[in-house]
């Protein structure tokens, strides 16, 4: 199977403190993969580093290690260019522009493109799949629900035509159904567009049951990967994420 | 009379609301709050005025000039003075703009003196149309009317319609997210300094029709312009310019009444707002949701 991106060894620091620590990971084309691991593992930093959104881009970070994307290096681009070369995200807290309209935060995702056509439609395409949005199109975005929002900060991503999707805890302050909702979306997309996603998660439960392939990250480490059938039998895992060690058969 | 005297504050205040847009585009951008804008406008003012007395370059080519002449001073003084130190303190940045207006003013000085010289517009500020009874209006004033109504609907459409005037809009409100969309901040930040160099540039040219030019002379209109701009809660372009023509108004009313007042009328309002209503008369408050 093909490595859409490829992490090896990277190293990333915030000040003094080494927050990621020699990570590798690789992510399958077609596939739907969870990055797993709990508060402060370095999670949100490993897609900080692959977009290169960490404080500013004159600085080199990562710094150690490499980021392929389709067998390219990406990890001395700017934000800009990675955005243009296939990555979309959708980052932690939704990160929406809440004074701009729903469509314009929507047009905002098609920055590094051009042709106001294929614009066009593809903002109805992303209208079929967010019906509420279009409903909402004229209103600001700050005054959305919070899962009106987080579907929001997902259609931006997709007007980026991305060939990776990355998402940093899309069901963060949701409620279960809504993070539901968000997890079948995230599967539809992957299914009927063939989209590659990373998803970034803490809620175990609802993770590895959309995951193809889980990364376990802890304390900066890839301590544990797997497809999740295998994840789920582990000890250590269904101790510390899935909050039981006795039922939940596999 | 008072018609009169409301008119001319209307007039006065659409000047000081112009120059207030000038510095509310950088602040809204960057959260820079620019004390060089005066000086900027100021030297610019004398770029043109040396190539219309010296060179005697037509004027409309001299007005064209200037504003490029505008635009590049403030790309390039942001991306000199400013970028570097992108991450420092607000008092930091107030700091870096301070020394570009001692830095502007000096180089003004000693280039062109410290001597008043007259700057003349097409529209002069004596010619003037009776509209009825003894109330009338200056050439000055209906080219500067116009002039605000054509920026600001410049304005509006740029922010509302074009893909940088929407990212602008976007980096003012979360730079972070213009940035995983793959918003170049940098672009846009010399942007903002161009527009706003460019609009205070025009706003110092009616100023400078209406008084001398000299060193100094922004130094009042931009004090007023920032009461302006407090009072309209340096956060909106129509907040801005309503809060210069009521500025104005009260100034000339004040001034008026209690001949002494005038100088001090704007500096009551900046006060007065920021012990009352620190935000401003006509700002919207946006509360975030978590
Ligand atoms: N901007 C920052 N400055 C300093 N330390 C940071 C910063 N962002 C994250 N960290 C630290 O890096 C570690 C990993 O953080 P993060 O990637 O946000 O974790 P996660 O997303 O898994 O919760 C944590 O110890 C956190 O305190
Ligand atoms: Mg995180």
């Amino acid at each position: 199977m093909k490595a859409l991106l490829k992490l090896s060894g990277i190293e990333t620091w915030h000040g003094s403190i080494c927050a990621l620590k020699h990570v590798s990971l690789e992510v399958f084309q077609g596939q739907i993969a969870v990055l797993l691991g709990p508060n402060g593992a370095g999670k949100t930093t490993v897609l900080k580093t692959v977009m290169r959104s960490l404080y500013d881009q004159k600085r080199a970070q990562p710094e150690k290690g490499s980021i392929e994307f389709e067998g390219k290096r990406i990890d001395r681009l700017k934000t800009g260019e990675i955005v243009r070369r296939g990555i979309g995200c959708v980052p932690e807290g939704r990160e929406i522009f809440p004074e701009l309209t729903v469509r314009e935060n929507i047009l905002m995702g098609a920055y590094t493109r051009r042709g106001g056509k294929d614009i066009r439609a593809d903002i109805e395409t992303v209208y079929r799949y967010f019906p509420i949005l279009r409903e909402r199109k004229d209103r600001q975005a700050g005054y959305l629900s919070g899962g009106e929002q987080q579907l929001l900060a997902i259609a931006r991503a997709l007007m980026g035509r991305p060939k990776l999707l990355m998402l940093d805890e899309p069901s963060l302050g949701l409620s279960p159904m809504m993070t539901r909702e968000i997890f079948e979306i995230i599967r539809s997309i992957n299914l009927q567009e063939g989209m590659t996603v990373l998803v970034i998660e803490q809620n175990a439960n609802i993770a590895l049951q959309y995951a193809h392939y889980v990364f376990l990250l802890e304390n900066g480490r890839v301590v544990h990967a797997g497809k999740p059938e295998v994840m789920k039998r582990d000890k250590r895992v269904r101790e510390a994420y899935l909050g039981s060690s006795d039922n939940s058969s596999p | 009379m008072i018609a009169q005297l409301i008119l001319e504050g209307i007039a006065t205040g659409a000047c000081y609301g112009l120059f207030a847009i000038a510095f509310v585009i950088i602040y809204k951008t960057s959260d820079v709050v620019n004390f060089s804008q005066a000086e900027m406008a100021m030297f610019c003012t004398y770029f043109m005025y040396h190539i219309l007395s010296l060179y005697h370059v037509p004027f409309w080519i001299s007005f064209l000039a200037t504003l490029g002449f505008a635009a590049f001073l403030g790309i390039m003084l942001e991306y000199v003075f400013l970028r570097p130190a992108r991450h420092s303190s607000t008092i930091g940045l107030i700091g870096i703009t301070l020394g570009i207006e001692i830095i502007l003013m000096g180089l003004a000085g000693w280039k062109w003196g410290a001597e008043q010289k007259e700057f003349v517009l097409p529209v002069s500020y004596s010619s003037t149309h009776t509209i009825f009874g003894d109330t009338f209006i200056s050439d000055w004033a209906i080219a500067l009317f116009v002039t605000t109504a054509c920026v600001m609907t410049a304005l509006y459409f740029f922010f509302k319609y074009t893909k940088p005037g929407i990212a602008m809009r976007a980096v003012q409100q979360n730079m972070y997210a213009a940035r995983i969309v793959g918003v170049n901040t940098g672009a846009i930040f010399s942007l903002a300094w161009a527009m706003s160099s460019v609009i205070g540039t025009i706003a110092a040219m009616f100023f400078a029709a209406a008084s001398t030019l000299d060193p100094q002379f922004m130094m009042t209109p931009f004090v007023r312009a920032f009461a302006a701009a407090v009072l309209g809660g340096i956060q909106s372009i129509p907040g801005v310019i309503l809060g210069g023509l009521i500025l104005g108004v009260a100034e000339n009313v004040f001034g008026y009444v209690w001949p002494d007042s005038k100088p001090i009328v704007a500096l009551i309002v900046i006060v007065l707002v920021l012990c009352f209503r620190p935000s401003g008369l006509f700002v919207r408050h946006y509360i975030k949701k978590v």
